[in-house]
C-alpha cells in the first residue's frame, strides 16, 4: 500500500512538475501574493501582520488550486491511461489517494515560498510566531479541502477545463455563497450555513486562533470529498 | 488458466456481450476472433479487472474477477487496445514506475527492465521519452510493461494494431516466443494474425460465441468455391460444367476470350479431375483450375454476414 502510494505520489508529482499550467499557476500565484503582501502589509504606520494577505489567498487559491487539481483523473480518463493504472494491482483509494497528495506536495511548495514574506516581515518587528504559525496551518488545512474538491471535480469529467470550472464552483459555493447566504437568512439556516462556511473556519487560524472545530471541519470535509472521489471511480467501471 | 462462464455485459440497454462461455489452459495461445464493435475489447476488459460484467463469471488462474480482482490483476500482463502510456516519462523510467506497482524490489525491477528491454528490442530507446516514439515502439514499451512481472496469463488487445509489417511479423513472432511460457489471450480482427499465431481461436460476432476451434478445424469446416478459367463456347462450356457430377452451382466472367468460372461444389466432392476430363474431351483450352482459398477469412466474413442477417431479421420482426 505504501510503496504503490508513494510511486503514484511522485509520478504524479513528476506530472506536475512537467506540465507548464502548474508553472504558469505557480507565477500568478506568487505574483498576486506579492502584490497583496506589498498593499496590504508593507504600508507604514499599519500594523506589521500577514493577516490580510492570507484570507486573500484562501480566495485566490479558489481559482488557482483548481487548476493544478483539475488534470489529476481527468486526464487518465481522456488519454485512457487510467486503463493501465486499474488494471495494475493497485486499488481506487490508492489512486485517489495519491492523487491528493501530489496536488498536495505542490501546493505546499507554493505556499512555503510565501515563506518569505514572512522573514521580510520579521525584519520590520512582526506579530508574535503563534499568530504566523497558525495562520499557515489554516493555509494547509484549508489547501487540503481545496485539493480534495479538486480531485473530486477531476474524477467526474475526462475535460480538464470542465473539471476546473466544477471545482471551483464547488468552492466558491463553499466559501463565498455560503458567506453571502448566511447574511440574508436568518435562524437555523444561518447557523447551518455557518457551519459550512469555509472561510469563516479559516479566518479563526488567521488571527491565531485555534478551534478544535475548526481543524475537524477541515479534516473531516476533506476526508468526505476524497471519499466521494473514490466512489465516482469505483462508479465509472459501472458505466 | 481462464473460465467464462455466461458473461453477459450492458451498457445501458445496448448489448454488448451476451451469455458467452469459454475455457482457455494453462499455456494455450487463444485468438479472440471478431469484427469491430463485437465485443472483444469488452470481454478482455472483464477479463483484466477494468469493468465488471452485467452477470455471469469469469476467473483468471482460479481468481474470480469481482471478488478477488487485486489478485487476478497481479498474474495478468495486459496489453490494452491503444496503448495508453504516460507521455511525460522515460522509458526507462515509465517501466520502473509500473514496476513499483507491481511490487517489484529495486533489485527485481533492474532485472525485469533488462529482461523485456531484451525481449521487446527496447534497447535502442529505452532512454527516450515517451511522447517522441512511434506507435510501434509504444506498442513494444505497452508489451514490455505487459511482461515486467512475468504474468502467468497475457491479455493482449489488438497487439499490432498500427505496426508496419516488420514490425508485425517481429511482433507474432515474439507472441509464439512467449505461448512458451505463458497463456495467451490476444485478440484481432485479422484473420490471418490469428491463423498465424494461435492454436486455437474463438470467433464472436454480435457479442456471441459463433465458432470455436483450431485453425484447420474451422478450415475443415469451409466448402470453397472452384476456379475454372477456360476458353471455348461460353454457354456450352457453361451447360456442361453444371452437369459435372458434384457441382451445384456456376458462375461465369468473361475477360479476353476466357471465361473464369466459379464453381459451387457439394461438401466433400472435389469435381477437378472430372471437369479436367471434360475440357480435354470437348477440346477446350484450360489455364487455371484450383480450389479457391478455404481460408479462415472467407468463414469469418460468412459468419459474420450471417450474423448480421439475422439481427436484421430480429429487427425486422
Amino acid at each position: 500500500m505504501i510503496n504503490r502510494v508513494t510511486a503514484l505520489t511522485q509520478r504524479e508529482l513528476a506530472a506536475s512538475f512537467f506540465s507548464p499550467v502548474a508553472y504558469i499557476v505557480a507565477a500568478v500565484f506568487l505574483v498576486a501574493t506579492g502584490y497583496l503582501f506589498m498593499t496590504y502589509t508593507l504600508v507604514p504606520g499599519e500594523e506589521a501582520t500577514l493577516r490580510p494577505l492570507l484570507v486573500y489567498m484562501a480566495q485566490i487559491l479558489i481559482f488557482a488550486i483548481p487548476l493544478l487539481t483539475m488534470r489529476t483523473l481527468a486526464d487518465e480518463f481522456a488519454t485512457g491511461t487510467i486503463e493501465t493504472l486499474m488494471t495494475a494491482p493497485v486499488t481506487d483509494t490508492e489512486v485517489v489517494l495519491s492523487k491528493f497528495l501530489g496536488a498536495m506536495v505542490f501546493y505546499v511548495a507554493l505556499l512555503l515560498t510565501t515563506i518569505l514574506h514572512v522573514f521580510i516581515l520579521y525584519r520590520y518587528g512582526a506579530s508574535g510566531f503563534g499568530v504566523i504559525f497558525w495562520g499557515y496551518v489554516g493555509m494547509l488545512l484549508l489547501g487540503a479541502l481545496y485539493v480534495s474538491v479538486g480531485v473530486f471535480a477531476s474524477a467526474l469529467t475526462r475535460h480538464q477545463l470542465i473539471a476546473a470550472i466544477i471545482a471551483t464552483g464547488i468552492l466558491a459555493v463553499l466559501t463565498l455563497g455560503v458567506q453571502g447566504l448566511s447574511i440574508l437568512r436568518g435562524g437555523a439556516w444561518r447557523s447551518v450555513l455557518g457551519y459550512v462556511d469555509v472561510l469563516r473556519h479559516f479566518e479563526d487560524f488567521s488571527k491565531g486562533i485555534v478551534d478544535s472545530r475548526a481543524i475537524i471541519f477541515f479534516l473531516s470535509f476533506t476526508a468526505f470529498f476524497l471519499f466521494l472521489s473514490v466512489k465516482v471511480l469505483e462508479s465509472r467501471r459501472w458505466r | 488458466m481462464i473460465r467464462v462462464q455466461n458473461l453477459t455485459k450492458e451498457y445501458g440497454d445496448r448489448r454488448a456481450i451476451s451469455g458467452l462461455s469459454f475455457h482457455i489452459q494453462e499455456g494455450e495461445i487463444v485468438g479472440f476472433l471478431g469484427p469491430n464493435g463485437a465485443g472483444k475489447t469488452t470481454t478482455l476488459r472483464i477479463l483484466t479487472c477494468y469493468m465488471p460484467a452485467t452477470s455471469g463469471s469469469a476467473s483468471v488462474a482460479g481468481f474470480d474477477v469481482f471478488n478477488e480482482s487485486l489478485k487476478v490483476r497481479s498474474v495478468i500482463g495486459y496489453l490494452p487496445e491503444s496503448t495508453p502510456l504516460d507521455g511525460g516519462m522515460r522509458v526507462r523510467e515509465y517501466l520502473n514506475f509500473r514496476g513499483k506497482l507491481r511490487g517489484l524490489d529495486r533489485d527485481a525491477r533492474a532485472t525485469a527492465i533488462r529482461r523485456v528491454a531484451d525481449l521487446c528490442w527496447l534497447g535502442d530507446f529505452i532512454d527516450r521519452p515517451i511522447s517522441q516514439l512511434s506507435k510501434g515502439m509504444k506498442q513494444r514499451v505497452g508489451l514490455g510493461d505487459a511482461l515486467l512481472h512475468d504474468p502467468k496469463v497475457l491479455i493482449l488487445d489488438e497487439p499490432t494494431v498500427g505496426l508496419d509489417p516488420t514490425q508485425i511479423r517481429e511482433t507474432r513472432h515474439l507472441i509464439q516466443e512467449l505461448a512458451k511460457r505463458h497463456t495467451v489471450l490476444l485478440s484481432s480482427h485479422i484473420l490471418h494474425e490469428v491463423e498465424a499465431t494461435c492454436q486455437r481461436a474463438i470467433i464472436i460476432a454480435g457479442g456471441k460465441i459463433v465458432a470455436s476451434g483450431s485453425p484447420n478445424e474451422l478450415k475443415r469446416d469451409l466448402r470453397g468455391n472452384l476456379i475454372a478459367e477456360v476458353s471455348g463456347p461460353d454457354a456450352e462450356i457453361r451447360k456442361a460444367l453444371s452437369q459435372v457430377r458434384g457441382v451445384s452451382e456456376v458462375q461465369a466472367e468473361t475477360n479476353n476470350g476466357w471465361h473464369r468460372f466459379r464453381i459451387k461444389t457439394q461438401a466433400q466432392d472435389d469435381p477437378r479431375e472430372d471437369i479436367f476430363k471434360l475440357v480435354k474431351a470437348n477440346g477446350w483450352s484450360l489455364r487455371e483450375l484450383r480450389l479457391e482459398g478455404g481460408t479462415l477469412e472467407e468463414y469469418f466474413v460468412r459468419i459474420t454476414a450471417e450474423q448480421a442477417q439475422t439481427k436484421g431479421r430480429e429487427a425486422r420482426s
